[in-house]
């Protein structure tokens, strides 16, 4: 054993492997200051909710709390590595500050009270609105974080037993465009890869994945792969200088907003060299001409002059690419937050089908997800989405579900596309949905223009449940506040961005009055009273198994379909893949395999969209086009960002994450060494852009774009000319001032790409002025990471001796 | 011959369309899809009347290509007074009857192009044809476009 301080060292020891070998594991621990091994009562299994890579761990209980954490060796997903979240996280769950009882307002203020009370206020102004309005009046947003068997309850309440059309979550800012670019790809969401595609890649292209700090143990892999024997090439396409960009061998910085235009380039060389496979294009896929003719405005020259990057260097990537014996790709928030998000992503989808690399191992496309349960939220119907991947317009799915459910098909709101949080939010602002039940996120901050948000969310006329951890910002601004368990405190599924499905099971008792969310929405529904077609209670189950036993029944046949799946086979091994059913009982690698898809028009899940204007397709043009069930390459032109700097606002603001801190702070800031690493917001800067206004690294500085403006020191970092970055984690729950100067999403723009309805908060335009010296101390960035400072000397980022973890090595030769 | 005469009336529609599509934009605001797609969708209009103007030429027609931009002032009152009211119910029913009107307009647009398409086949002019099988496409998406979101934004607006 190895103690390694993993904020330094966030990847923590190399095991190098070669392509085609498994990967050796490397079982990190670890334990609060003064706890030993000996002392642990039990562990725990589960899985990491602080990404979306889904790293099985146990949780390590002594006294009936939880004082650490051990990777899961046997696991498919980390080997048994764990990350600087996962392994320092879950302090967050005992902070002092947890929820601990409802909370109502009283003459303004929130007060405490008991679970009745909130109850029946919730319930009594849902019965009222029901009965003016009807289910139009209600509106429900949820998360990415929640469990399996938390969503499908939801997503029956709210479209069964309800029927508003009103639900959706916030994967909708993190990993609706990775759904909607496999639906216009695939006609079905659903991973094509798996994260062993990396054991036999030998090319890997992340486009605007920063996969160093997004997902820890998936870089870790690819570190590893590549200090072994034949590693594998990268190619990186990030405006910032990564981790990923450091060891890549072609790195792609194009101007934020101009992502389909390299797409398009690169696609270009691809098929003027005639690197395509043919043969696979005739056999599986529908729409190759139409994307050669509209590629062919996109020669290097031209795209380098759209993105401002070397044409050399798109003749380079593209001839990596062409000349790949097997390509992974993987896409996020590079792609999905910015302008022309799904276009972009569905030309990545085209990359690889154009040349054949699917369904075979190290020939893949991940396209992922930013949250641990994002893949649920899509799956079970709660980003408003019908479950099991069922097409709204569809009738014969809408009927199947309705048997299922044992309710009128007319009960399920099919008549358009769901509602999704932005046009949710345009609804309240209107006054005509009148109730929100808020779920596990943070609006307040995470959405984009938040002066907006706010004053939206602050209305009289709205009445806003807000169920969570802590009082958040929004929280603050709620009715009814409603104490939530969180992972640890409650036992579901979850599933990760590589179909991984991890059984999660509590460890210790919640605080207080706090309830798992699962059981507050069954309360809920009793108090409701809601009935299916023969009087029966909806939903019919009453806890955690039980929902997850109705759900799979909902799955059987879909894409996701979780037949052979159960607690007790989740339960002391590997997580699983679906599809899992009796036929493939030990679940599914890779989807897509000999080119069969779900996209025939009776199966699919989607007829797809125009990747400009975001019309659906009808039934009939679906038919027409894709009669058989082909992939469907679907070309894009490139359109100008709606915000391009100005005299005013010179730089192109971008937003994004740093390794130490998930979504906004909730729980990393509430984990010491999380919170040390990376403690306050900054603003990062070219060298170039820098000097051009005399800053200096520390300095303090105002950004500002036409909405707002926030306050923060400078790092000057690798970022490239003309872009400053903002980390979006940085609310207000812990600041300092009471003035709203300090989040990201003070400046972003409301938009949002018509396809996938994604925000865009990666293609705004901003000012920078300088304030005055930081009191010549750094920005508070982490050293390393993105954020590495490029000229003067910083503090490197140190955990210490808090920070220690063990990494037991697999024994040299051993074999897993 | 009475190409000249279709190019000129097609000329003019495709204006007004791109105008109305500016129009609207303004006016939906904050109805940010609204606002962003229409003034994406008025480029495909604006680029099919420089369009126009170039072939118009051969059929001894002189063409404005100005085509209808942002009209400054009147714009940003639209834009303002669509803020003003944005916390009100009503602008819901304004915003249905807008896409409505513009997917009346894209409609005739798009019929214009398919009858300049077939008048162009029979005078045997490539270069028409061309043009027209670029910009017919573009004008049945907006087209839909307006549809989709009529489809989308009537159930609320409609049962609220």
């Amino acid at each position: 054993m190895a103690a390694r301080d993993r904020i330094a060292e966030p990847w923590g020891t190399r095991t190098p492997y070669g392509p085609g070998e498994s990967w050796p594991t490397r079982v990190d621990t670890h334990l609060a200051a003064g706890v030993r091994t000996e002392q642990v009562d039990r562990w725990v299994q589960s899985a990491s909710i602080l990404h979306s890579n889904g790293d099985a761990m146990d949780i390590a209980v002594s006294g009936g709390r939880i004082v650490g954490v051990r990777g899961r060796e046997v696991d498919r997903v980390n080997h048994g590595r764990l990350g600087p979240k996962d392994l320092f996280g879950w302090q967050a769950n005992a902070a002092a500050d947890r929820l601990s009882a409802p909370l109502v307002r009283e003459g303004g203020r929130l007060v405490e009270t008991d679970w009745d009370t909130a109850m029946d206020r919730v319930v009594h102004r849902i019965r009222e609105l029901l009965s003016e309005q009807g289910p139009s009046a209600l509106g429900f947003y949820t998360t990415g974080q929640l469990f399996l068997e938390e969503y499908y309850t939801l997503g029956v309440i709210a479209h069964g037993a309800i029927g508003t059309n009103h639900v959706d979550g916030n994967t909708r800012l993190c990993t609706a465009t990775a759904a909607e670019a496999l639906k216009e790809s695939f006609g079905c969401d659903g991973q094509p890869g798996s994260y062993s595609d990396i054991d036999h890649a030998d090319v890997i292209a992340l486009y605007g994945h920063n996969v160093a700090e997004t997902q820890t143990v998936l870089w870790m892999r690819m570190l590893d792969r590549l200090a072994g024997p034949h590693p594998p090439k990268l190619i990186c396409v990030d405006p910032r200088e990564t981790p990923v960009a450091g060891v890549a061998t072609v790195h792609l910085a194009p101007l934020p907003g101009t992502n389909v235009a390299l797409m398009n380039g690169l696609l270009h060389e691809i098929i003027r060299n005639d690197w395509v496979d043919h043969d696979y294009l005739v056999a599986h896929t529908v729409g190759y001409e139409e994307l050669t003719k509209q590629v062919e405005d996109y020669p290097p020259d031209r795209v380098a002059e759209i993105c401002q990057v070397p044409a050399e260097q798109i003749r380079d990537a593209a001839h990596i690419l062409g000349t790949a014996q097997r390509l992974l790709s993987t896409v996020l928030q590079g792609f999905y937050q910015s302008h022309q998000a799904t276009a972009a992503a569905v030309q990545v989808n085209n990359v690889n089908i154009v040349l054949g690399m699917i369904g075979k191992p190290g020939a893949g496309i991940l396209q992922m997800n930013g949250q641990p349960t994002a893949e649920n939220t899509r799956e079970c119907g709660a980003d408003g989405d019908l479950p099991g991947f069922r097409n709204w317009a569809n009738d014969s799915h809408v009927a199947e579900l309705a048997r299922i459910w044992n309710l009128e098909q007319m009960q399920i709101p099919h008549y358009s596309p769901p509602t999704h949080l932005m046009q949710m939010m345009r609804y309240v602002e209107q006054g005509t949905i009148r109730f929100l039940w808020v779920s596990g996120t943070n609006p307040a901050v995470s959405l984009p223009e938040l002066y907006r948000i706010r004053s939206i969310l602050s209305q009289q006329r709205l009445f806003l449940v807000v169920q969570d951890l802590f009082l958040t910002e929004t929280a603050e601004l709620a009715d009814v506040v409603l104490p939530a368990a969180t992972w640890g405190e409650k036992t579901g599924t979850f599933t990760n961005a590589d179909r991984t499905v991890h059984l999660s099971e509590k460890a210790v008792e919640p605080p207080g009055q706090a309830r798992p969310d699962l059981d507050i929405f069954l309360d809920y529904a009793r108090r409701m009273n809601f009935r299916d077609k023969d009087g029966q209670s909806l939903p019919p189950w009453h806890d955690a198994e039980s929902a997850f036993e109705a759900w799979k029944q909902c799955s059987a046949g879909r894409p996701c379909d979780y037949t052979g799946l159960s607690y007790a086979k989740l339960r002391g091994g590997s997580g699983i893949q679906w599809p899992c059913t009796a036929e493939h009982p030990d679940g599914t690698e890779r989807l897509y395999l000999d080119g069969q898809f779900w996209s025939a028009p009776e199966y699919c899940e989607s007829y797809g969209k125009d990747l400009i204007t975001g019309a659906p397709l009808e039934p009939t043009e679906y038919r027409a086009m894709n009669p058989t069930g082909k992939a469907v390459i679907k070309a894009a032109e490139y359109l100008l960002p709606h915000e391009p700097p100005s005299e005013e606002f010179p730089l192109h603001l971008i937003t994004g994450r740093t390794l130490f801190h998930f979504h906004t702070r909730t729980k990393t800031g509430r984990a010491p060494q999380l919170q040390a690493a990376a403690p306050e917001v900054w603003v990062e800067m070219s060298v170039k852009d820098a000097d051009n206004q005399g800053i200096g690294e520390g300095d303090v500085v105002e950004v500002s774009s036409a909405r707002g403006m926030i306050r923060a020191q400078v790092r000057i970092s690798g970022i490239r000319e003309g872009v400053a970055f903002v980390p979006f984690h940085y609310g207000y729950w812990d600041a300092s001032g009471a003035d709203h100067q300090r989040a990201a999403n003070e400046l972003t723009i409301t938009d949002w790409d018509p396809v996938s309805k994604q925000p865009i908060v990666k293609t705004a335009a901003v000012r920078v002025s300088r304030v005055g010296a930081g009191g010549g101390n750094a920005a508070p960035a982490p050293t390393n990471t993105a954020s590495r400072p490029v000229i003067a000397a910083a503090p490197a980022t140190r955990g210490g001796a808090a920070a220690n973890t063990d990494e037991k090595l697999a024994p040299p030769g051993g074999v897993r | 011959m009475k190409l000249n005469l279709a190019l000129r009336e097609l000329h003019r529609a495709e204006n007004s369309l791109a105008g109305d599509l500016l129009k609207v934009a303004d006016r939906h605001k904050v109805d940010h899809e609204v606002y962003h797609v229409a003034r994406d969708l008025a480029r495909w209009s604006q680029q099919h009347v420089h369009g126009l103007v170039e072939v118009g030429r051969r059929y001894g027609l002189n063409l404005k290509d100005d085509p209808d931009e942002d009209s400054g002032l009147l714009s940003t009152v639209r834009g303002k007074a669509s803020e003003l009211v944005g916390r009100r119910p009503e602008p819901g029913l304004v915003l249905l009857a807008d896409l409505r009107h513009l997917h009346r307009v894209a409609a005739g647009v798009s019929l214009d192009w398919e009858l300049l398409a077939q008048g162009a086949q029979a005078a045997k002019d490539a270069e028409l044809l061309a043009l027209a099988q670029q910009c017919h496409p573009q004008s049945l998406r907006q087209m839909r476009w307006a549809n989709a979101m009529l489809k989308m934004l009537s159930p609320h607006v409609l049962a609220s």
